[in-house]
């Protein structure tokens, strides 16, 4: 009799249980999802927001016509167009051999340099220090210092070479840890298998470590262009603000994001400056798609079909 | 085969990781086109010993080794490790192809040692191929990724790729362990193949592979300290039927390993 009246009880305890658990696992369930949205709808309004105001002004006349100056803002943003291209190449140009040159040298080297030498070890261990705590500094901050270094002290002027160094300053933090990321993942039995054919170090790195790596280092270079179409202030102090196309690397241009806060905080053309706004705003999400596309292209391609 | 040109000797090797010794006092002589089996319990310094005949070893942070390797009378030491590897192939436990098409795995090696003709790196792929056994299954899809390949197929190219590069040895670490059952078969049918034309030094955990597919054995057990040293070694017949040792007896019958 007890035993059965025991089972009962503890049947209906574990009952009770289960329902609290369910009430549970449904009230975390509804949460998480009202995170996601909250966080969503935030995004989605700011782009529409961003694309309504912006898409009003835009037309052909608008992409395809020189901004004119003063303070009424009159004109398109052809330049700024162009002058974003331009710097975007130079920077990636600048940056991505430094970068992986640098993440190369720590994933595949330094390891082997440490043991050898306690000057190195220190080295490597102060510079992977430095990489991540540079990653996290505003980009003003790179922007004053390519002000001091590249416009003054190296009398470059504010130019694209100035802004383009500056611009390599603030996206290598990202290029060498992306590219460190991608080269950690690739098997050692990669690399052992080249080896052990009597393939030196640097054709392994070169022939199968890197093609291994490249849908990562590649996300990497991605995410790094966003930056540079996306930041200003850096290149307030660096690039100058002119709304004339550059006609060398020694000339002052205007980005698309400078363009907007330029309009915005300058002129009375605020419609122009969500114009602006939008057109970059599609770039970014255009970069995002072609992001994926791209890795995913290249994944498939090392994987086979 | 009853060629008794020595490929490998092995004198009084030591080697030590930091500060745990993982091989001691090993003696070993490895027969020309013969293929020798390299057995043992976990962790008795079985792929440590193999991965010293190609200095794959070196590989490892805070190694040293003592005594010698002398690959057909020269210390390997003083040879180019390039040259080296080029002439004893290695076969990984896990079969390991790069992420590229089959064809540009096999001229991997070749292409590594400066060959740019794609006449002869298509003749030399073919002829690898062939040699692994593989060339009648991948001779149409030369150019889809390795990696679409099953494990068997997988680890087959690998011995092509390490074919490719014309090494006199093949080095191979538990070459079947990831395979399954019928795929293990094939690569015991072509080790028998390739013995004709290569040195085989083969590590393996199962007794019936050594039994089956050696010519020579050699056993390893650890002493109290861990440290890897040879126990026995001789004709794989011999070994497997009329041990000298009780423990090499107590292995093969399953008492312990």
């Amino acid at each position: 009799m007890t035993v059965e009246v025991e089972s009962v009880v503890s049947k209906a305890k574990s009952k009770r249980n289960l329902k609290r658990q369910n009430t549970l696992q449904i009230l975390g369930y509804g949460l998480a999802w009202l995170c996601g949205l909250i966080a969503l709808a935030t995004v989605f309004w700011i782009i529409g927001y961003v694309l309504s105001q912006g898409l009003q002004v835009i037309n052909m006349a608008f992409l395809t016509t020189r901004p004119a100056g003063g303070v009424s803002g009159e004109g398109g943003m052809s330049t700024t167009i162009v002058t974003t291209l331009y710097l975007v190449i130079l920077t990636v140009v600048i940056a991505t051999p430094l970068g992986m040159g640098a993440a190369i040298y720590l994933v595949e080297y330094a390891g082997d340099a440490s043991r050898e030498s306690k000057v190195v070890a220190f080295l490597v261990k102060a510079s992977r220090t430095g990489v991540e705590i540079l990653a996290g500094v505003p980009s003003i901050i790179f922007g004053l210092f390519g002000f001091a270094l590249f416009v003054l002290y190296m009398k470059l002027g504010f130019s694209l070479l100035s802004a383009s160094l500056s611009g390599a300053a603030l996206v290598l933090p990202t290029i060498i840890r992306t590219s460190e990321e991608a080269l950690l993942t690739v098997p050692r039995s990669y690399r052992e298998g080249s080896l052990s054919l009597g393939a030196t170090k640097w054709h392994t790195i070169f022939n199968v470590v890197l093609p291994s790596a490249l849908p990562g280092i590649v996300t990497g270079i991605v995410l790094s262009v966003g930056r540079i179409i996306a930041e200003t202030a850096i290149f307030w102090v660096t690039l100058g603000g002119s709304y004339h196309l550059p006609k060398s690397i020694m000339n002052s241009g205007r980005s698309m994001a400078l363009h907007v806060y330029m309009l915005a905080s300058e002129t009375r053309a605020f419609d122009k400056a969500m114009g602006t706004a939008a057109i970059l705003i599609i770039t970014i999400i255009l970069l995002n798609l072609s992001i994926n596309i791209l890795s995913r292209r290249l994944t498939k391609r090392l994987i086979g079909n | 085969m009853n060629n008794n040109h020595h490929k490998f000797v092995v004198k009084d090797l030591e080697v030590i990781y930091g500060d745990f010794r993982a091989l001691k006092d090993i003696e070993l002589i490895v027969k020309e086109n013969a293929v020798t089996a390299i057995i043992g319990p976990s962790g008795c310094g079985k792929s440590t010993l193999l991965r010293t005949f190609n200095r794959m070893i070196d590989l490892i942070p805070n190694v040293q080794t003592s005594g010698a390797v002398i690959k057909d009378g020269l210390d390997i030491r003083q040879v180019d490790v390039v040259d080296l590897r080029k002439s004893v192939g290695m076969i990984f436990q896990r079969p390991n192809p790069f992420p590229k098409s089959i064809f540009d795995n096999v001229a991997y090696g070749p292409r590594a040692h400066g060959m740019k003709s794609l006449a002869a790196l298509t003749e030399i792929v073919e002829r690898s191929l062939r040699r692994a056994v593989l060339w009648d299954e991948v001779k149409d899809t030369l150019d889809k990724s390795a990696l679409a390949l099953s494990g068997g197929q997988q680890q087959r190219l690998c011995i092509a790729r390490a074919l490719a590069v014309e090494p006199d040895v093949l080095l191979m670490d538990e070459p079947a362990s990831a395979l399954d059952p019928i795929s293990t078969l094939k690569i015991e049918e072509l080790i028998q193949q390739l013995k004709q034309a290569y040195t085989v030094i083969i590590v393996t955990h199962n007794m019936q592979q050594a039994a089956r597919a050696s010519d020579y054995t050699a056993f390893l057990n650890m002493d109290e300290d861990r440290a890897g040293y040879l126990v026995e070694f001789g004709e794989t017949a011999k070994v497997f039927t009329y041990p000298e040792k009780k423990l090499t007896e107590d292995y093969i019958s399953g008492r312990f390993g």
